[in-house]
């Protein structure tokens, strides 16, 4: 098995801890693994984003422009990433500040409202888990169970004492991810 | 037993040297390796072997303050990205000339000039090429994984005190800022002066005691027929390295037809392109040096019989490809191919650049 994904948004969303702790999970349940960052001017510019790796082999490119998986967080990285998904990978997206929804109807697409229901839950710094447990729904790699080991080993102890409120949120975006149809339309 | 983490290469090669049990780390922050120095000021090495960690006031004073710590025989790192590199080149000649043992690291970004601080590998030149003055080489050692960012500290420091020649671990980039998984080593206590002397012999300025010659260290002879001497004593360590120390990694290369030739960054990426190529079938192979001097000139030469054409895949603008050109002594054709300036090739851009040389040219 080998899963390549691209986790790209804001700087600040917490794209690549979420991309280090999807990484930590499959080190605790014996992966290869690799998370490759946009570093420098790239963040600057707004987008921050990751391609993680994890795989039952030994890993060879950390860098790629072909994704089994997407994960987008911002209308421009879904301009830059929607066509990097290969036919019949994965694309999951919030729709919040999103004006062009994805269009192609060869993947499969799945909405999460994380940024709103991270708001309703009343922290928006568990933002990034909600998506993580869209994505642990719909591409179930890793066991929750590593997941947690995964965050217990990637949080500095003294933020131990979160790891429940972020075990929550991951149940939040499981339960709440929803399939995206895109309507076909026809152009005359 | 060994450690497993998840580290960034920049942050492993740092975690290593603490661990080899190093006595000093000089350098002056730069992106992308800033996290060399970043770590080790976190860590407070001081407390737990010893060791000393400093920010100079420039890349040129680390390298001199290299230059120090080495002459008294004791195991000392500098890291720096390209244009801090260039700094310290001078220091680098010196170095040689004085035949002292240091490891220097490179995390490669674009350039010339100040460039981007996006990954490159456009120092290969610089690196294989003497970059500094004067007939001096450097060992030079290609990492490609995490793991190989913290293996290659103590690899280069047995090197350099095999030696006593600076050593220099060419990175990049993306091998620099990537978190992979990696196994540490146990902790290594550093060495007494007497330990070293034990180890090492006693050339090192620890101190003159009765009943031995003061020992000197300088790069400098006014005597022509001395200073002849000396050069051809460095290109005898050289001639050795060759023999001894070259290193090499060969993938999928039984039945090809076609290589890639690649280190670092690049390799990984193109290991990639092999995988891909195979399932079109498309019998390619990749070599790696993991020592860009030594080259591999010899495994590369085996190979030539069985080959229709190599691709050599440097983020750069075609520089490696002349060491595969002169080791093969053209009887096969060799192309370039590579992204420069910060941008980073895809393994389906190389696929498609090989592709067309193989329809185009090479049939």
């Amino acid at each position: 098995m080998t899963e390549e994904i691209i986790i790209a948004g804001f700087g600040g969303q917490g794209v690549l801890s979420m991309g280090k702790i999807l990484a930590y999970s499959g080190i605790m349940q014996n992966q290869e693994v690799s998370w490759m960052p946009s570093y420098g001017p790239e963040m600057r510019g707004g987008t921050a984003n990751v391609t993680v790796i994890l795989s039952d082999e030994r890993i060879s490119s950390p860098y790629l422009r072909v994704f089994d998986t997407a994960i987008i967080l911002n209308q421009q990285s879904m301009d830059k990433f929607e066509e990097m998904v290969r036919p019949g990978g994965t694309l999951i997206y919030d729709p919040n500040g999103i004006i062009q929804h994805p269009t192609r109807t060869d993947i499969d697409i799945f909405q999460i409202a994380a940024n709103s229901l991270s708001i309703e839950m009343g922290n928006k710094k568990i933002f990034n888990m909600i998506v993580l447990g869209a994505f642990l729904k719909i591409r179930p790699i890793v066991l929750l169970d590593n997941v947690i080991e995964g965050l217990k080993k990637s949080l500095p102890e003294r933020y131990h004492d979160l790891i429940p409120l972020n075990k929550q949120a991951i149940t939040k975006g499981m339960e709440s991810v929803t399939q995206h149809i895109v309507k076909e339309t026809t152009v005359s | 037993m060994s450690e497993l983490k998840l580290m960034k290469g920049n942050e492993a090669l740092a975690e290593a040297l603490i661990r080899v049990g190093a006595d000093a780390y000089f350098g002056y922050p730069i992106t992308p390796q800033s996290e060399v120095i970043e770590y080790l000021m976190t860590e407070r090495p001081e407390l737990r072997t010893g060791m000393v960690v400093l920010q100079a006031e420039s890349e040129i004073a680390a390298i001199n303050m290299v230059y120090g710590a080495a002459s008294t025989g004791k195991k000392v790192l500098t890291s720096s990205s390209s244009p801090g590199i260039s700094l310290k080149l001078e220091g680098i000649s010196y170095l040689a000339g004085a035949e002292l043992p240091a490891v220097i690291v490179n995390v490669v970004r674009g350039g010339p000039g100040l460039g981007t601080i996006q990954p490159s590998q456009a120092d290969y030149f610089q690196s294989v090429k003497g970059g500094g003055h004067g007939d001096y080489k450097l060992y030079v050692l290609a990492p490609a994984s995490v793991q190989e960012m913290a293996d290659f500290v103590e690899d280069a420091f047995d090197i350099a005190f095999k030696y006593r020649a600076p050593v220099l671990i060419l990175s990049d980039g993306v091998i620099g800022q990537m978190m992979e998984k990696v196994y540490l080593k146990e902790q290594v206590p550093r060495l007494t002066n007497e330990e070293l002397i034990e180890k090492y012999g006693s050339w090192a300025v620890t101190g003159k005691t009765k009943g031995r010659e003061r020992n000197i260290i300088t790069s400098l002879d006014l005597q022509s027929e001395k200073m002849e001497a000396r050069v051809r004593h460095l290109m005898k360590k050289y001639e050795q390295m060759e023999q001894e120390d070259m290193r090499y990694e060969k993938i999928q290369c039984d039945d090809a037809e076609y290589l890639i030739v690649a280190y670092g960054s690049s390799a990984r990426i193109s290991q990639k392109t092999v995988e891909l190529a195979r399932k079109k079938g498309i019998k390619v192979g990749l070599l790696r040096p993991i020592t860009l001097f030594p080259y591999p000139k010899k495994p590369l030469m085996d190979l030539t019989p069985q080959l229709k054409g190599i691709l050599s895949v440097e983020l750069n603008a075609g520089q490696m490809i002349e060491d595969v050109q002169l080791s093969v002594e053209f009887k096969v054709p060799v192309a370039h191919f590579g992204r420069t300036g910060g941008v980073i090739h895809t393994p389906e851009e190389i696929l498609e650049a090989l592709q067309q040389k193989i329809n185009n040219t090479w049939n």
